[in-house]
């Protein structure tokens, strides 16, 4: 593809604390490669906003390849932008045109606060997943790999769940700000392994009551989730997690 | 969890949508089969038969208790999902994503969910709520045959019926794979089956309904027996 240049009018939401009432600021950028990330372009304007003695806009990222899930952008009216199956770090500018206005905002959801501009809380996550989403494990040698044989289909599907990198768009992108698709990644590769068998009833419970605690919105099964997942979680693993919680419950143990 | 924590989880409250929603599902067939007898066009007889049956059968007017609960368990249930979700994104998006992640349909199903109360307020005014009073106080069944046959000359009353059954048909587009997606049957396996079952049920049920209105509108059915010379 050939190779340009570009200038762009960006429209950043600004919010100086989770209490501040926060608000659209334009700039403007030039000069922007079409071979830059989405993130680069954040980093030229910002190192121009440093330059004219103005505060930097506040956005989260880390690996920068796709895989670590901080980079938090709502552009356009999309979770991580408009490619399929992509990160915003792995979004590149080749998108966009020359004059084009794109408009950057947070995950919006009551549940990732606003820490700064472009920056949420997404502890809830991790609340979630301390309440259930893990095998307890006996100290000791670990024993041998294959001393557990795993169908190779589960072994396939706990591994396409598994791939959740835990980055929020599902919250971000439902309608009704569900984690569902989340805690249904978390509670599917577990539930898919033998390892994760003993514990599946109080887990599928227990992850789901934090959901509820955290004031996550509840799960009507319109699939904006799926579409805007970045590692392309299937909406089969919602079905499993309502299979799971109705075993749980309804099974008549006392475990659920 | 006892019965009542195990319904009022998230998921408990997609369970209760669930599965008053595939009552709700089971009724329509039911009363769409009724309401087809119409098209023998012999008058009403089979029509008003059949509507006899359904009237005064002991075990239908029992399960029909059981209907209006689970309706309003299903109305209330879903007005207050709908309530608490859009509560949960205090400041909403500038640029939202539209139609490019999700159908319009499922997005609107508390909308379309009122438009079907609307018109079932109308509905049920017209041919339920009269012939119950009627039979409650002693003056036995109504002509519900000929009552059809005199309100669907309103053409008003036929734009309502048409309306109605349109937002129940994309009701039924979302909510028929949705109930079932809700019970985990989602999977790969039966994903295609019920999304083709719930496309041909969100089609066909709503149009036989829709048709009724229209034949009479259209005389293309005939009127009650007396007026009906074969």
């Amino acid at each position: 593809m050939q190779h340009y240049n570009m200038n762009l009018t960006l429209k950043v939401w600004k919010q100086k604390n989770s209490k501040a009432k926060g608000a659209f600021e334009t700039y403007k950028v030039s000069g922007i490669s079409s071979e830059m990330s989405f993130l680069e372009m954040f980093d030229v304007l910002n190192e121009q906003l440093v330059a004219e003695g103005k505060e930097p806009i506040a956005f989260d990222h880390d690996c920068r390849e796709g895989i670590c899930g901080m980079c938090s952008m709502y552009i356009n009216g999309r979770a991580h932008g408009p490619w399929h199956q992509t990160t915003t770090c792995q979004l590149h500018m080749r998108e966009y045109k020359d004059g084009d206005t794109i408009v950057v905002e947070p995950w919006r959801a009551n549940s990732f606060p606003v820490i700064k501009d472009l920056v949420v809380d997404r502890g809830a996550f991790d609340r979630i997943i301390a309440a259930g989403g893990y095998i307890s494990v006996n100290t000791g040698n670990a024993q041998d790999a294959n001393s557990l044989p795993i169908d190779k289909q589960k072994a396939d599907e706990s591994f396409a769940a598994a791939t959740c990198i835990g980055c929020g768009a599902c919250v971000a992108a439902c309608p009704n700000t569900s984690a569902m698709l989340f805690v249904s990644a978390k509670v599917s590769h577990l539930a898919l392994l033998p390892q994760g068998d003993p514990e599946r009833k109080t887990r599928a419970t227990n992850m789901i009551h934090q959901m509820d605690t955290e004031g996550f919105g509840s799960c009507t099964n319109i699939g904006a989730c799926e579409a805007e997942c970045p590692k392309g979680i299937s909406l089969e693993n919602i079905a499993r997690l309502n299979r799971e919680y109705i075993g749980a419950v309804f099974s008549g143990s006392a475990e659920g | 969890m006892n019965w009542k924590q195990s319904f009022s989880t998230s998921i408990g409250k997609k369970l209760q949508m669930s599965l008053t929603g595939l009552f709700l599902i089971l009724f329509l067939i039911v009363h769409c089969y009724i309401n087809a007898q119409v098209f023998y066009n012999d008058g009403g007889v089979r029509f008003n038969e059949a509507a006899h049956f359904m009237g005064t059968n002991f075990v239908i007017r029992t399960v029909e208790l059981g209907l209006f609960a689970f309706l309003i368990l299903h109305i209330v249930q879903g007005l207050l999902l709908w309530a608490k979700n859009r509560a949960r994104r205090t400041v909403k998006y500038a640029v939202s994503a539209g139609n490019k992640t999700s159908p319009w349909y499922s997005r609107s199903m508390a909308l379309l969910g009122t438009l079907i109360l609307l018109f079932l307020v109308v509905h049920l005014s017209k041919f339920w709520g009269p012939n119950r009073l009627s039979m409650t106080t002693g003056h036995g069944e109504l002509p519900l045959y000929k009552m059809m046959y005199d309100e669907f000359q309103i053409t008003w009353v036929l734009i309502v019926y048409l309306l109605g059954v349109f937002a129940l048909a994309w009701h039924l587009l979302h909510g028929f794979y949705s109930a079932f997606q809700t019970l985990g049957l989602g999977t790969h396996k039966y994903k295609g089956i019920i999304k083709g079952i719930g496309v041909a049920f969100s089609i066909i049920v709503p149009l036989i309904f829709a048709l009724m209105p229209i034949a009479f509108y259209m005389h293309w059915l005939c009127g009650p027996v007396a007026d009906c010379v074969k």
